[in-house]
């Protein structure tokens, strides 16, 4: 599940990933995160969280929906 | 903006302090509630907005020392009565890890209350709709300025990740994307008045509060720890309440661009609460070990002030009030 996603740099940047424990991962410096179907959604944002516990209704970004997931 | 219309004996000193009336601060009654009193807050937030927008026709007063003494002596009872009702929540945390991450989620655990986002999801009238984004708007029409006096008081990868973070909020470079034009549109789509301050005359003290208290803490350079936990607070509750409140838009029947600011915070503050509390308040703890106590501190008095004021808007909707005024204001 979370790692069939990956996150690309068009611009020949080093994108950097930073796990969040429990949660989402963090991407900084891309510019299209491909999802497991190979659909490609632009990046928009200077950081993004991308959805590492399958529940989320905004795949590939996280809507916090993990607490709920964890928690109950 | 116009000057608020005065609510008591302070926020009426204060009123004619700005138009330049001689007078005195009159004092702060013991009785009164600190955290949530509309005079007092009121008072003290004409004196915070002189490091905002201002107001139309007033001299400039916001460096004026007799004016700053008087925002001294109405936030330190603030600061004061904030400390008194979250001590216990921070020892608590700090006794149960010396991770600023678990600290950090053990107090938004801890001081909890009712949801109104719930409310407004499942039950709420148009009418409280509306009203609820008309208080609000005193602050989202100003959204991320308090935090931003925080910038220059901060170093390193700290001031980096709010740096990156505020660019976000900031529209990242696009003005038609600043989060407060999000929300200016939210309310001009939903037939309500987007000028700043335009509903200042009827937010209640309690949400005055939760307005004042991100000056206060903004505003201090020795309270940057505490203001960086406030942020932190307030991101972390933040995702999955604005997707509560875009269902009640939709479900209410207001229009997309209103519940499109609501949409657009499910996703922008599941990046920002991680980016706060692991990039911005783990680092500047790591950085300034003696902040860790401040940051808590700000977190808790986020999230209490924020039980406070949903405990007050719902018991005020129960008991049917407020509500009548704005929609014969919508109305005309």
């Amino acid at each position: 599940m979370t790692d069939s996603w990956r996150a690309l740099s068009l611009r020949d940047e080093e994108v950097r990933l930073t796990p969040c424990p429990g949660g989402p991962t963090l991407v900084r410096r891309a510019d299209v995160v491909v999802d497991e179907d190979g659909t490609a959604h632009p990046v928009d944002r200077p950081v993004v969280a991308v959805c590492t516990c399958g529940k989320s209704q905004r795949k590939p970004w996280c809507d916090s929906t993990h607490k709920s997931v964890r928690r109950r | 903006m116009q000057l608020p219309r005065p609510r008591g004996p302070l926020s009426e000193a204060v009123h004619a302090r700005l138009e330049c009336r001689p007078g005195e601060l009159p004092p702060v009654d013991a009785e009164v509630d600190v955290l949530a009193d509309d005079d007092l807050h009121l008072a003290l937030w004409m004196l915070y907005e002189l490091h905002y927008r201002g107001f139309d026709g007033c001299a400039d007063l916001e460096w004026d020392p007799g004016t700053i003494a008087w925002r001294h002596e109405l936030e330190s009872r603030f600061e004061s009565a904030l400390r008194a009702v979250t001590t216990s929540y921070v020892e608590e945390a700090l006794g149960m890890s010396d991770d600023v991450v678990d600290q950090v989620q053990h107090l938004v655990e801890a001081v909890d209350g009712p949801s109104l986002a719930a409310f407004l999801q499942r039950e709420a009238t148009r009418e409280q709709v509306l009203e609820f984004l008309a208080v609000r708007s005193l602050y989202h029409l100003k959204e991320s300025d308090p935090h931003s006096f925080v910038l220059p008081r901060i170093d390193g990868p700290a001031k980096a990740a709010l740096a990156e973070l505020l660019y976000d909020e900031y529209g990242a470079g696009r003005p038609e994307r600043l989060h407060a034009t999000l929300y200016g549109d939210a309310l001009e789509a939903a037939g309500l008045d987007r000028r700043y301050g335009a509903y200042v005359d009827r937010v209640p003290g309690h949400t005055l509060a939760v307005n004042n208290v991100m000056s206060l803490l903004g505003l201090h350079r020795r309270l940057r720890g505490a203001a960086m936990g406030h942020l932190t607070a307030f991101e972390v509750t933040s995702s999955v309440p604005c997707r509560r409140i875009a269902a009640g838009i939709e479900r209410v029947g207001l229009p997309d661009v209103t519940a499109a600011y609501f949409h657009e915070h499910v996703e922008a503050d599941a990046v920002h609460e991680q980016v706060a509390m692991r990039d911005i308040c783990a680092v500047l703890v790591q950085a300034e070990p003696d902040l860790r106590r401040d940051v808590l501190f700000g977190v808790a008095a986020c999230l209490h002030l924020d039980v406070l004021s949903a405990k007050a808007q719902l018991a005020a909707w129960a008991a049917g009030d407020g509500v009548d005024r704005l929609a014969e204001k919508v109305a005309s």
